[in-house]
């Protein structure tokens, strides 16, 4: 049961933005992010939404995996918009008892979720398309100035990609011991939170002491394989920048620009049509 | 001098209660000696606790040495300078291979001895490329770790060993976690490593039949070398082996007690087939 779980969400599928260089999806994924915060008005979010739309298209993921990440804020989004809706003073529009809706929260209510929501698709396309591996390389080069003020950005890197390594093997291990004890009359089913808690303890103590085994273990298999830190390392699979990958970084700007005179260009095209 | 030279080797370590006094001192290896030439396959056999793992830790300069010396190509592994060298030299495989595969897809996991070195990208390629070949997994290069059988995993571990281009490898009971299928890959792909590059292999281990290929095998015992020789000169010596807690081969056990029973049959057969040879000429003879 444990086992379902799938780690990072990668869809294998070739295209164009699977093979863009990690690097550019990060710094494409933030740039999208802080623009999703500075746009403050209709015509900047469609630019935003033909943006979104065109990626969605290009990485050739199908869209219901991407809805699939929104099942986990369709709570918090429910609530930011009733709360926006009732709760924003301004004028009213329509009104029940002592609550009232007004025009200002309903603004505020629609931008905050298109907001969110634009937000958690836009991440996930990085994540569907890149592979864990890839992401923890392109974090280790992009942070990579920040060596410079003694942040451990080697080791940062390889401890993410270890325990993406040894999440897979920990469940497994927690499938063992829960059978195990489950043998032998455990019980972690029923009983009130409490009890369910308390019936984790069995199962908890020999994960830990066997992940501080395996820990021990592998340092001393590194090391016995020459491992001393990231300097004088040389790289199996080194990110290059191919021209495609410049090429994004120009449809970033683009997309920028566009945000930054989206009013201009949609009177345009209001007025082309 | 040999690829590995231990002269007159001690080891001790301190026992201490949960109050971190000191409790007494255990010597796990004491006053060993061994000198392996470049190209030998040797065993070294022993029951738990008898300081087996101790000193193939030591070959690799994991653990060094409270007196004696150990020279790993000629150089001394308690000179810190030479560390990085001699772990080259001397590749280490473990016991439980899901702790000691780092990489996410098996030729990352290869390529990471190489990545350490500084070996330049395109020949860490060619070298992963031949490793997988030399140990059969070259097809699952693409594969997540987790997904191949405990014998595969540890022939990646081997692999990722070889890329390092040592002159010998040690292999501290690398079969003790997998089952008989996994355990026969393992040793084939191991004396194949022998019979072809001509690496020198040290194989610590407990069970009886992986030995009988080797050159040399030492029997541990409480930290001293018991016995050495070859491997038939060693299971001549079955109420000897007995009495170090160890099993002989079932064919050298099954001979042995024929010729306690009378029957001509000599000591110290190893295989199955000198087996069914000495039958048949005993029962010539009768």
């Amino acid at each position: 049961m444990l086992r379902d779980i799938t780690l990072g969400q990668y869809y294998q599928t070739d295209s164009v933005i699977h093979r863009l260089d990690p690097r550019v999806k990060l710094v494409a994924t933030i740039a999208f992010i802080l623009s999703l915060f500075i746009f403050d008005g209709a015509a900047e979010y469609a630019i935003a939404a033909l943006f979104l739309a065109i990626m969605i298209k290009l990485s050739r993921v199908p869209f219901k995996f991407m809805v699939k990440g929104m099942k986990a804020i369709v709570f918090l989004l429910a609530i930011t918009i009733v709360f926006n809706l009732f709760l924003t003073p301004g004028e009213p529009v329509f009104a029940i008892w002592r609550l009232s809706i007004t025009k200002e929260g309903i603004r505020l209510a629609s931008f905050l979720t298109v907001r969110l929501s634009f937000l958690i698709i836009g991440s996930s396309i990085m994540t569907l398309t890149t592979t864990p591996n890839q992401l923890t390389d392109g974090m280790e080069s992009l942070m990579k100035p920040l060596k410079k003020i003694k942040v451990p950005v080697h080791e940062i890197a390889m401890m993410m990609s270890i325990a993406l390594r040894f999440i897979p093997i920990l469940m497994e291990e927690t499938d063992k011991i829960m059978k195990a004890q489950m043998a032998r009359g455990a019980d972690f089913e029923s009983g009130n939170f409490i009890k369910k808690a308390k019936s984790l303890i069995p199962l908890l103590v020999p994960l830990i002491i066997s992940a501080f085994r395996r820990a021990n273990d592998l340092a001393m298999a590194m090391e016995a394989r020459c491992y001393r830190g990231g300097d004088h390392r040389t790289r199996m699979k080194p990110l290059c920048y191919k021209k495609r990958d410049f090429a994004a970084y120009a449809v970033i700007v683009l997309y920028l620009a566009a945000g930054a005179m989206a009013d201009r260009i949609v009177k345009m095209v209001l007025v082309l049509l | 001098m040999g690829v590995i030279k231990v002269k007159d080797l001690i080891f001790e370590y301190i026992r201490r209660d949960e109050e971190g006094n000191v409790e007494g001192i255990t010597t796990a290896v004491d006053d060993v000696s061994l000198d392996i030439n470049q190209g030998d396959f040797v065993s070294i056999l022993g029951h738990n606790g008898s300081g087996k793992s101790t000193l193939a830790k030591h070959l690799n300069a994991i653990l060094y040495p409270t007196e004696g010396t150990v020279w790993v190509d000629g150089k001394d592994t308690k000179k810190d300078e030479y560390l990085w060298d001699i772990r080259q030299t001397a590749g280490m495989v473990f016991q439980n291979p899901d702790n000691q595969i780092i990489g996410q897809v098996v030729e990352e996991d290869v390529g990471f001895g190489p990545e350490n070195m500084g070996v330049p990208t395109k020949e860490i390629w060619e070298r992963v490329e031949e490793s997988l070949k030399a140990v059969g997994m070259y097809e699952f290069r693409k594969h997540s770790p987790n997904k191949l059988s405990g014998g595969q995993k540890q022939r990646v571990s081997i692999a990722g060993v070889i890329a390092m281009h040592p002159k010998c490898i040690i292999l501290d009971e690398p079969t003790a976690m997998l089952d008989p299928k996994g355990r026969k890959e393992v040793i084939r792909a191991v004396r194949a490593l022998n019979d072809v590059e001509k690496i020198t292999i040290i194989l610590i281990t407990h069970y009886m039949e992986e030995v009988i290929y080797s050159d040399k095998v030492y029997v541990m015992d409480k930290g001293k070398v018991a016995l050495q020789g070859t491997p038939r000169e060693i299971f001549s010596q079955v109420e000897r082996l007995r009495k170090l807690r160890l099993d002989v081969p079932q064919v050298t056990l099954l001979a042995h007690e024929l010729k306690q029973e009378g029957f001509p049959i000599p000591e110290g057969i190893l295989t199955k087939e000198e087996f069914a040879e000495a039958i048949d000429r005993c029962a010539d003879m009768l």
